[in-house]
């Protein structure tokens, strides 16, 4: 059950950073419609990481709950890709990691969404009709800034540049997922890269944005390895469980 | 005579038939013109030896309705007689705006809610919705956000009326 476990998490952590991260937002966000928008994408994702991690909690059947693992696990043993611990930047940067996010989401939870594991399959169908809004919301703020003024094509186009080394590690399989593919239970994310790339090559296109060249792919954070962010945001998420053990309300 | 001790009278396909009824008439709270049954968010009821279980499903991952619901369900059920039933959320097969019934969607229409335009499925991703305003008819409107204050609605206008409105989103 290891390799489930390891992926089911790997899935959770994904959507729970990514979430938060968005939830960073609220407060900050430019507009009210925005904040909103922000808002409900977070609350899509954590709610996804809550079916996620109550069902890697399942497997593992040490009896640690949805909360025990969102909340008393360091960053080392976080196992989500880098791209999402990013931090937000401006609101370009906010963009374009969700629509990189998204454009990859998308497919994968379609895929997913045929796994012979039926929680995950469950988990990602309803996650598969919430992310192409994801993906629409965010293409078109993408394409409104870009092909906006200079000074946000400039900074949109920033944002491609510096995220974009962070995109590789979404199409990685391991031997967790080797195996779980193999078994019907895993989506294998390398088919997937086709459809990735027609849509980020449409929305950067329509945005004026130059796509970036690939190089040096960042990788090591479905295995604990994480940047400096996640430290930040892990300290912020789980304050209030750590100050005060055990604490509900 | 309490209901408690009535209810122990019942079978159980008359308890779940009970049982029904009152779940049915819970509401969304954050829609409250809409009831569970009309969402098509009620799925299921079971009756085993007396003991009643039900079987929801979230609208959407994170609908934060589904708390409420589920205490709300509690609470109508035990009102009525039934004792300690126990409530379930069901993930799979994903809810779907196409099991919202016609009653429901002209309840939400006359709230002032744009029901789900035509079916849930495959849509194109860039593609445009056509939304029809709940408040004068017209199909002269813009999408102003993709998410609105909650996360089944966007937030539309009436170019026609000049009114703001919701969208129940098609998923």
């Amino acid at each position: 059950m290891q390799p489930l476990f390891d992926y089911t998490l790997r899935l959770a952590d994904n959507a729970l950073v990514l979430g938060h991260r968005l939830s960073e937002w609220i407060g900050h966000a430019p507009v009210l419609e925005e904040e909103l928008a922000l808002g409900n994408m977070g609350l899509d994702l954590i709610g996804q990481a809550r079916s996620l991690y109550a069902y890697a909690g399942e497997i593992e059947g040490k009896g640690r709950d949805e909360d025990a693992l969102a909340y008393l696990r360091d960053a080392v043993s976080y196992r989500n890709i880098l791209l999402v611990e990013q931090p937000n930047g401006d609101f370009a940067a906010t963009m374009m990691r969700q629509l990189m996010y998204a454009a990859f989401a998308y497919p994968f939870t379609t895929a997913l969404a045929k796994s012979k594991d039926a929680t995950l399959a469950a988990v990602a169908a309803k996650a598969e009709k919430e992310m192409a809004y994801h993906v629409r919301h965010s293409a078109e703020w993408i394409i409104r800034l870009g092909d906006g003024t200079e000074e946000s094509h400039a900074r949109t186009q920033a944002a491609a540049d510096e995220l974009w080394p962070f995109v590789g590690e979404m199409f990685e399989v391991d031997g967790v997922e080797r195996e779980l593919i193999a078994a019907g239970i895993a989506a294998d994310p390398v088919p997937l890269k086709a459809e990735w790339e027609r849509t980020l090559t449409r929305v950067l296109d329509e945005a004026t944005i130059a796509r970036p060249r690939d190089g040096w792919m960042q990788t090591g954070g479905r295995a604990g390895r994480h940047t400096e962010h996640l430290g930040h945001l892990l300290a912020d998420l789980q304050y209030l469980q750590r100050a005060h053990p055990g604490a509900t309300w | 005579m309490s209901a408690a001790a009535t209810i122990t009278k019942l079978s159980d396909a008359a308890l779940r038939e009970r049982a029904w009824k009152v779940a049915s008439e819970v509401t969304d709270p954050e829609i409250p013109v809409l009831t569970i049954a009309d969402l098509g968010v009620l799925r299921d009821i079971k009756v085993e030896d007396g003991r009643v279980e039900v079987f929801i499903t979230p609208t959407y991952s994170g609908c934060p309705a589904m708390n409420m619901i589920a205490l709300n369900l509690e609470t109508v059920l035990e009102t009525a007689g039934m004792v300690r039933p126990r409530i379930h959320q069901v993930l799979s097969p994903a809810w779907t705006t196409d099991w919202m019934t016609d009653a429901g969607k002209s309840k939400l229409k006359d709230y002032g809610i744009a029901p789900p335009a035509g079916r849930a499925g495959r849509r194109a991703l860039f593609g445009e919705d056509k939304v029809v305003c709940p408040q004068c008819g017209s199909d002269d409107t813009a999408r102003i956000s993709e998410f609105g204050s909650t996360s089944c609605k966007a937030l539309w206008r009436c170019k026609a009326c000049a009114e703001p409105f919701d969208y129940f989103k098609c998923i």
